[in-house]
């Protein structure tokens, strides 16, 4: 089964925030929620990049980590979602994903921020898959279609790539190879690398119990 | 219009000149660091990065800038695990002194036993300020250990649906509660900060071993109107319930004044600060309930009676005794009926 992730290479990626607008648009994600960013490093100076980020869909998640209502689950596909009617809006989650991924659709409600939305890998959540509550709540589901996320199908140069991570990885190789450099896969180590653990759902001991 | 001309064009001029030298600079340093791979295998795909990684971004959310934030790591060892063991050891270890303490001292009597005479002690207000914040207290304890301990402890019990449920009421208790919280602790600090000064006395009181360790029978150590055991609960509950107000309402408003390693810290101090709490008002309920006889009273109808007070606090009943204008000494009475004062002058 493949292991779903993100690469976003920075040696290609433009700035135009495509993958940010096709990313709205398909899921009509609310005004202020930004499933999706473009980040550039060293603005106007030697060395600028920039990195198309979202949920990267780590393998020992922090926000399901610290979730103190237990919402969140990952597929088989490795893919990192989570129930907007367990998730009470705590905001923990973004304090410990290294990302910035979950979004709020409150600043603050005295307390409760609203259900927290983010990047699902165009995977929508726990509803049954292609209905519209599940659109409604999470987006669309390209993944239950055969295809996959949006933002690296329609980016331009290629940059952001989405799909099972060692083709993935094949290809940023070879990438590599070719021009003679490459600065390495923004987030990787930070969100595979630590510990390949098994999948894990509402439930279920979680990683942090499990080892 | 002239300022305009002579201040705002030069600017911009010298921003769009700057701009360009950095784009020419840019391209100069187009050649990457490293050496180029020769074979896929060389190519190194993880890159470890523990620092803090900060851009910009176009939206406007400044806090998005951030790419990778490497402190996240630490906070969720903080809360998942840290959090959890530092509570429980704190609060568990102290409902066990306790425990421990009541098994073999018992509770402390008044020695003389109680006289029947009635000193007042805290006032309507005063009464009401500590209750205000004592209630909201506990209903803040509750709700917040809900929240720390829920997963590992309630939903294997009640299940996802039903803890969220709960989650949801005790989250918004915890915000609406924090209110008579505040307006309790600072009446109490308006109230009695003058008797919580520390002085000379509260050195002896400690070396005497308090009204409650150390004490063979007559040996009270004498104490004003706060003894020094007081004095700490004091400020304690004073120190520490702003601390909890301002980590508080900074959570409740987040990012509105500081960041996301901000935000963590916030979060430690006010985890930490209410695992220490806790353990701390344990300690106050016990002495004030089951542990000493005759303290009670002092919160709850708002008067001692006559030897409590010449036992606990000897300096505030010399006091007393003279704005009162008690003449008689006072009596040692098994179980007198109760002679409220000031009612009938001795
Ligand atoms: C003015 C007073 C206070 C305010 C405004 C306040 C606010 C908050 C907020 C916003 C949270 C985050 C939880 C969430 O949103 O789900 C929280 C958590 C918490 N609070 Fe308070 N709080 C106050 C006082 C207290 C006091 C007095 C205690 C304890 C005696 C306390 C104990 C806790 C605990 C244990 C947590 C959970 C921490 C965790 O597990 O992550 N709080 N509080």
């Amino acid at each position: 089964m493949a292991r779903m992730k993100f690469l976003c290479d920075a040696e290609r990626c433009i700035e135009c925030n495509a993958c940010v607008t096709a990313c709205k648009n398909e899921h009509e994600v609310p005004w202020g929620i930004n499933r999706r960013r473009v980040v550039t490093l060293n603005d106007g100076r030697p060395g600028e990049r920039s990195i198309s980020m979202a949920c990267m869909h780590c393998t020992d998640a922090p926000c399901a980590a610290v979730c103190p209502v237990d919402c969140f689950y990952q597929t088989a596909d490795g893919v990192v979602l989570h129930s907007k009617d367990l998730c009470i809006g705590c905001g923990y989650c973004f304090y410990a994903c290294p990302f910035g991924a979950p979004q709020y659709p409150q600043a603050t409600n005295f307390g409760s921020r609203g259900k927290m939305d983010k990047c699902t890998f165009c995977a929508a959540g726990p509803e049954q898959d292609n209905t519209p509550e599940e659109y409604q709540k999470y987006g669309s589901n390209r993944l239950a279609e055969g295809k996959l996320p949006l933002c690296a199908e329609m980016c331009s140069t290629r940059a952001l790539m989405a799909g099972d991570g060692d083709e993935l990885a094949d290809i940023y190789k070879e990438r590599v190879v070719r021009r003679g450099y490459g600065s390495g896969a923004w987030g990787w180590s930070t969100a595979y690398r630590d510990r390949q653990g098994d999948s894990f759902r509402p439930g279920s001991p979680s990683i942090e119990q499990q080892t | 219009m002239t300022w305009l001309k002579k201040v705002l064009l030069p600017a911009l001029l010298g921003l769009v000149l700057h701009a360009g030298a950095h784009g020419a600079q840019a391209q100069l340093y187009q050649v990457p660091g490293q050496a180029p791979a020769a074979s896929k295998d060389e190519v190194q795909i993880y890159m470890d990065r523990e620092s803090e990684l900060r851009g910009i971004v176009s939206i406007p959310d400044r806090k998005l800038s951030v790419l990778v934030q490497p402190e996240g790591r630490e906070w969720r060892e903080w809360r998942t695990s840290t959090l959890r063991i530092v509570a429980a050891v704190l609060i568990l270890g102290m409902i066990a002194a306790v425990l421990i303490f009541y098994l073999f001292k018992g509770t402390i009597r008044i020695e003389a036993g109680r006289s029947g005479r009635m000193i007042p002690r805290f006032n309507g207000l005063e009464r009401f300020a500590h209750w205000s914040t004592a209630t909201s207290f506990l209903v803040l304890a509750i709700s917040g250990l809900v929240v720390t301990f829920g997963r590992p402890l309630l939903i294997p019990l009640m299940g996802h649906d039903a803890f969220t449920a709960t989650a949801i009421v005790t989250t918004w208790l915890h915000n609406f509660f924090s209110v008579p919280f505040v307006v309790g602790l600072l009446l109490m600090i308006v109230l009695w900060i003058r008797d919580n000064i520390p002085e000379k006395s509260d050195i002896a009181w400690i070396k005497a071993g308090g009204g409650f360790l150390g004490k063979g029978p007559g040996g009270h150590p004498e104490a004003g109107r706060f003894n020094a055991g007081q004095k700490g609960v004091f400020w304690m509950v004073v120190l520490g319930g702003l601390a909890m107000a301002i980590t508080g309402y900074l959570m409740m408003l987040p990012f509105y004044v500081t960041d996301i390693s901000g935000q963590q810290i916030v979060h430690v101090i006010h985890g930490l600060g209410a695992a220490v709490m806790i353990a701390g008002i344990v300690a106050h309920i016990y002495i004030g309930t089951l542990g000493m006889e005759g303290a009670f009273d002092a919160m709850g109808r708002g008067e001692v009676d006559e030897n409590w007070a010449v036992e606990h606090h000897s300096g505030w009943y010399q006091t007393m005794r003279k704005r009162l204008g008690l003449r008689t000494p006072p009596r040692r009475h098994e179980i007198g009926e109760i002679d409220h004062h000031p009612a009938g002058a001795d």
